[in-house]
């Protein structure tokens, strides 16, 4: 078991370390950065006064030891629109994010679960067609068009704009963009959890349990779900790039000003040193959300813990 | 689903994507403009049977461009980036994949550690950074749609390979004297060839997805192309007053990536029965 979690963190650390090496290498050989950061018509002193400020004169070793050096201490660059550190830019943008995708996680999670769950346990049924229709239509359906029809339907009929939610304290407001946002997690959690749970309620133990005279509650609840679980929780941490991924557009329709807004602004600008923190954090976040949905399966699956 | 006779919204879904086809390849005969042809005179007219002129079948933007030729040109480039795209993915993917099941040691090493580190960065992200840094071109941008779900194939060719080189027809050839290069081209590759094109058709999808989400961002085809996501941004401003200009680009979009989910899984689960989806 300790080697397990060894090797899993081994693994994560490894997978950072060449991501923020690969940031590195593109930024580096992607042209002269100096030329890329200083204003458009700079005259060839400013650009090399640009590259000393940099250290691009050093060796590239030590260019490479700096900016290894600078992400240890927390020194991320500064933006070069706003002259303000990235790492600040980007925290004042986090909030808003975080309150977008967490909203966008719970409720794909609260509808797609027992969605699957009812279709499993009544196949073949009408309810079961619906909502596997759902599940299909959930993931064809591009975020940006959902988005706007969400914004007409509230303009049309509720007289409400929705695509424009500046104040990301309001609760309310974080709803429509949520909705979008967890639109495609909610019909693949319902597709996997039917599929999980029909895989499991046919299983040996399940019947056994059935002659046993387990009422069907307890069947579900303490036998089934146990096990239909533990995919699922791979699912979950699968489905965060996707929300991460989806949220760079959901933020742009709805005016959402979040992480994902600064993204594709900074792109636009060519503001690097904006866009490889944000890179740096999304890799960050989806090193981390693998390694801890490894640790839940060991608490969850003792199969795991046993070897 | 019982026997092979395909289920009627398979036929649909054919029937849509082949209608789709012909527009990207022969829409353009449909209107006398040009795609790029502005008239100062004919700007946001509504579609043909809402009031509009019938010279515009599906109505005007706000430059008086005519919104089915640029449909149909959208649908030519979202059409030739979805395929080629996917293609890209597909063929480094099960390539990379391939050969690290044949090398095994460092080069598997290399390419398992690669795969980690893209599954660790949505691809949406990836193609953001790379266009911050190069001025975006087609070129750069199909094949930056063409690393969409690479590491999926890698991973699948990997195991499909791993597992069939231990196969007895594998050593019996290996036996027989039969090369190395053989043996993957002659051999292993028709019997794992399944696993990437079960893959693709997931894939397509998603590319289709990726580019008009990128499209609609800015960031993905530029001016004077256009694609079916491009179009859809420059509608969206005028939501209210000038719906068809998002409406008709969203609807083939969504239809067309529904589409396309459908046959997929239908042909899933005709190719391979032990992937049938319980429905």
């Amino acid at each position: 078991m300790t080697s397990y979690i060894f090797l899993k963190f081994l693994r994560a650390i490894a997978t950072l370390v060449v991501t923020v090496s690969l940031v590195f290498v593109f930024i580096r050989f992607s042209g002269d950065p100096a030329a890329a950061l200083a204003p458009p018509d700079a005259p060839q002193e400013v650009i090399d006064q640009y590259a000393k400020a940099m250290g691009l004169d050093k060796p590239l070793w030590q260019q490479y030891a700096g900016y290894i050096g600078g992400i240890l201490k927390g020194n991320f660059g500064y933006s070069i629109h706003t002259g303000k550190p990235a790492l600040t830019l980007f925290a004042e943008r986090l909030p808003a994010t975080l309150l977008l995708g967490g909203t966008a996680l719970l409720i794909a999670l609260l509808a797609g679960i027992p969605l699957g769950a009812v279709a499993a346990l009544n196949r073949r049924s009408m309810l079961d067609q619906v909502v596997m229709a759902f599940s299909v239509f959930a993931f064809a359906m591009p975020n940006f068009l959902f988005g706007l029809i969400l914004i007409l339907t509230g303009a049309l009929v509720f007289n409400v704009y929705l695509g424009g939610s500046s104040d990301a304290g309001n609760w309310a407001a974080v709803l429509p963009p949520a909705i979008t946002l967890g639109l495609a997690a909610m019909g693949s959690f319902a597709r996997f959890t039917r599929s999980s749970l029909l895989e499991t309620i046919n299983q040996p133990f399940m019947r056994a349990a059935e002659a046993r005279g387990v009422p069907f509650r307890h069947r579900l609840l303490r036998h089934a779900a146990p096990n239909a679980a533990i995919p699922l929780v791979t699912l979950v941490g699968l489905s965060l790039g996707s929300l991460i991924a989806g949220s760079v557009v959901t933020e742009q329709v709805f005016a959402w000003p979040g992480v994902g807004q600064l993204l594709v602004r900074s792109v636009a600008t060519r503001d690097i040193a904006t866009v490889q923190f944000i890179v740096l954090a999304v890799a960050f976040t989806m090193v981390l959300a693998n390694f801890t949905v490894d640790m839940l399966y060991l608490v969850m699956d003792p199969r795991i813990r046993a070897k | 689903m019982a026997g092979n006779s395909m289920p009627f919204t398979v036929k649909l879904s054919l029937g849509f994507i082949l209608l789709f086809v012909l527009l990207a390849l022969f829409g353009q005969a449909l209107s006398p403009h040009d795609f790029r042809d502005t008239s100062l005179f004919d700007r946001l007219l509504p579609p043909a049977i809402m009031g509009g002129s019938a010279e515009y079948m599906l109505g005007t933007d706000a430059k008086g461009r005519d919104l089915l030729v640029r449909l149909a040109v959208g649908a030519r480039i979202t059409l030739i980036v979805a395929i080629v795209g996917t293609l890209i993915g597909a063929v480094l993917g099960s390539l990379l994949g391939i050969v690290a099941a044949a090398r095994r040691g460092f080069a598997e090493t290399l390419i398992v550690a690669a795969v980690d580190v893209q599954a660790s960065l949505p691809i949406i992200i990836v193609a953001l950074f790379v266009l911050a840094m190069f001025d975006n071109s087609f070129m750069l941008f199909l094949l930056l749609i063409g690393l969409t779900g690479w590491e999926v194939y890698a991973r699948l060719m990997r195991g499909a390979t791993l597992s069939a080189k231990e196969h007895g027809y594998v050593i019996a050839v290996r036996a027989l004297g039969a090369s190395p290069a053989r043996i993957y081209l002659r051999h292993i590759l028709p019997n794992i060839v399944n696993v990437a094109l079960v893959q693709f058709t997931i894939n397509l999808p998603l590319t289709v997805l990726l580019e008009t989400a990128l499209s609609f961002l800015g960031l993905g085809v530029q001016p004077p192309l256009t694609s079916l996501g491009q179009i859809m941004s420059e509608g969206r401003d005028r939501l209210l007053t000038a719906w068809w200009l998002t409406a008709f680009p969203g609807a083939t979009i969504f239809f067309l990536a529904l589409s396309v989910c459908l046959v997929g899984d239908w042909l899933r689960d005709t190719l391979d029965p032990t992937l049938r989806s319980e429905a």
